[in-house]
């Protein structure tokens, strides 16, 4: 078929996060890029190994959180301010400015709410983790005590990549078939 | 990876790897359910069954079935809610503040503490929601758009603000939990062999699967979300408190009151994570990953709070004496010698001279008497709050206002159904949801494990030989 492109799919099955370390880096000496790797837990300093940039999810929880913060204001305001003044106890209630300090919780709040709430949705959805998927894991193992590294290479460095998952302590290397994928131009 | 020095002594002990650790956690969500579960639960179910209907009394025939009256108009209701809400103070503390200090030792509770958390705040809305008098009314304490004029709510009022508080921080600590809830699903999802077992925790799971992606996402949103809750727990209980110290009753009007609040929240907190965990590490047989050393550091915090508490009602004595306000001067004489002395000396004792105990290393690593001091701390910490609402309100400026105040079966069955109530949910967590975070725990197998300590141990001994 032409502009397709056949590829190996490889799972590098190990039982201790440090020769799984040491196989991505000997994978990316070797100039073949890790898919992905699954782990029971956090693998630190994993992410620059295998070319995972930095979340930018902290960055979204900033916004989310200033629209909370402005949003609040604006109830506030409208609602306490411009729509219905109430006069409590002889507090100033014609203008935002003068009644600030009574409305700094519940600003708050809102803050935190917002970037909280937002920022885990933003996660949620931005991994595909809702109810009904399906295990993102192709190895159920992987939740207990195995961690695995996902490889999907050209026929022709399989025999290559695997040397290099079995010498760094690979318990299995298991073919998983293939999968075609259209030329990259 | 780095080591962690010898001296420390590790958190979980013997020789554990992650496939144990695995079947620990998971195993009594897998197996059958034992006789002492179905017996509390049953215990717990009845008594809040009993609260449901004493709620069902007060809504049929109107808040007056309660002993507040027109002197004391807030009484156990508020009693209850201040102290629910402060045990729930403690689930925050580990998960969140803990965690911005790398304390490791967390690893071992926070699930547990963040769902008693949940509960607790739970409980502790059924208070507010009732006292409200017309709880089917309680829409109107949002600010919605309704035909009253629109009216707004007020936003200048604390107790707004206590609105505003409560459900952030109740739907935030849920998120929190939730998703550090969703890796440990997925394990158990994997390992499950009943089809709709497998069925239930995929749907619970979300699909998690532990990509390195998803886990670098993870550990930036649990940052993230820790760093928001910190400050939102310290909030939560300023504002709880604002809602006295903004007014201008003597007893209540000191600005003392936000860090004294807080404080006690976490003191009381502690004290039930401790009364819970000595239970469930016992009936789970989770003696390794929950550890004497974790029961230390608990009751650690015990005294540091419970002096800062200590002091606090020290400072509040002495405020009262030294302002010159005779009205400030007599609210206080009326706690320590007034008709409910005998409350102020409970909660004298019971927190500011019991947790002192804890300075022995012998009492504060022995499992019983932590057992009994946190029991103790939990009824000191009540009456704490009783103290300041009860007496105060019962003698207020008018002399030919003061009368007593008596809870009625109505206001005991209320009370005693939020703790069927709490009971009834966490056995379900204990039985359905790993108690332990499982997968963050696993992060600190190598470096805290027992047997991995003694082969570093060993390791760097033998190295030191070879040169």
């Amino acid at each position: 078929m032409a502009g397709v492109i056949t590829k190996k799919i490889i799972h590098g099955v190990y039982d201790d996060e440090v020769p799984l370390l040491e196989a991505c880096k000997k994978l990316k000496s070797a100039g073949i890029k890790v898919k992905d790797v699954f782990s029971p837990f956090p693998i630190h300093g994993i992410d620059p190994i295998i070319g995972i940039r930095r979340t930018r999810l902290a960055i979204c929880a900033f916004i989310y959180g200033l629209t909370g913060c402005g949003l609040a204001t604006l109830m506030m305001w409208y609602m306490q301010v411009h729509d219905w003044p109430t006069d409590v106890g002889g507090k100033p209630n014609w203008m935002y400015f003068h009644n600030v300090p009574a409305f700094i919780p519940i600003t708050f709040e809102s803050t935190i709410l917002c970037a909280g709430h937002g920022m885990a949705l933003t996660y949620l959805l931005r991994c595909m983790l809702v109810p009904g998927a399906r295990a993102k894991n192709p190895d159920p193992r992987t939740t207990n005590d195995k961690f695995l590294i996902l490889l999907e290479l050209p026929e022709e460095k399989a025999g290559e990549a695997e040397n290099l998952l079995r010498t760094a302590g690979a318990i299995e290397v298991n073919h998983k078939g293939t999968k075609t994928e259209p030329l990259p131009y | 990876m780095h080591a962690e020095s010898q001296i420390r002594e590790p958190l979980i002990l013997g020789n554990k790897t992650y496939t144990t650790i695995t079947d620990d956690i998971i195993r009594p969500v897998e197996g059958k359910t034992g006789k002492a579960w179905y017996v509390l639960f049953t215990i717990s179910t009845l008594t809040f069954l009993w609260g449901l209907g004493c709620l069902a009394y007060t809504i049929g025939v109107g808040i007056g079935v309660w002993g507040s009256n027109n002197g004391v108009d807030w009484a156990w209701d508020i009693t209850n809610f201040v102290w629910w809400i402060g045990i729930g103070h403690a689930g925050t503390l580990i998960s969140a503040v803990l965690l911005l200090f790398r304390q490791k030792w967390r690893l071992g509770i926070n699930r547990a503490a963040e769902a008693m958390t949940i509960f607790a705040v739970m409980c502790a809305a059924i208070f507010v929601l009732f006292h409200t008098g017309r709880v089917w009314l309680d829409y109107m304490l949002f600010p919605l758009p309704n035909q009253f004029g629109s009216l707004w709510p007020n936003f200048n009022s604390p107790l707004l603000w206590d609105v505003f508080a409560v459900s952030t921080y109740f739907s935030i600590s849920l998120v929190f939990w939730y998703i550090g809830l969703v890796p440990d699903f997925a394990a158990i999802r994997d390992r499950a062999i009943s089809p709709v077992v497998k069925k239930i925790y995929n749907l619970l799971s979300l699909g998690w699967g532990g990509s390195a992606k998803h886990w670098s996402r993870f550990e930036e949103v649990s940052l993230v979300l820790a760093g928001l809750s910190t400050p939102l727990v310290f909030s939560v209980h300023s504002i709880v408190s604002f809602d006295f110290a903004t007014s201008i009753l003597p007893g209540w009007h000191t600005t003392i009151f936000p860090p004294y609040f807080v404080s006690g929240a976490v003191f009381s907190g502690f004290a039930m994570v401790l009364t819970l965990m000595l239970v469930v590490r016992r009936v789970y047989g989770l003696q390794a990953y929950i550890t004497i050393k974790h029961v230390e550091y608990m009751n650690i915090v015990i005294i540091v709070t419970g002096s800062i508490v200590g002091v606090a009602y020290l400072t509040e004595l002495f405020m009262s004496w030294y302002s010159g306000v005779e009205f400030e001067q007599y609210a206080f004489l009326n706690r320590a010698t007034g008709p409910y002395a005998w409350a102020y000396w409970c909660m004298m004792t019971c927190n500011v001279v019991s947790p002192q105990l804890f300075w022995f290393k012998k009492i504060r690593t022995s499992l019983v008497a932590t057992f009994l001091l946190s029991i103790v701390v939990n009824i000191g910490m009540w009456f704490e709050r009783f103290v300041i609402i009860v007496p105060t309100l019962c003698r207020t400026f008018l002399p030919s206002t003061w009368n007593m105040y008596h809870p009625t079966f109505v206001d005991i069955g209320i009370f005693t159904g939020t703790i069927g109530m709490f009971g009834f949910f966490f056995l379900l967590f204990s039985r359905y949801f790993p108690v332990i975070a499982q997968a963050e725990l696993k992060t600190i197998l190598k470096i805290s494990g027992e047997q991995q300590k003694k082969d570093a141990a060993a390791h760097s001994h033998t190295h030191v030989h070879a040169h």
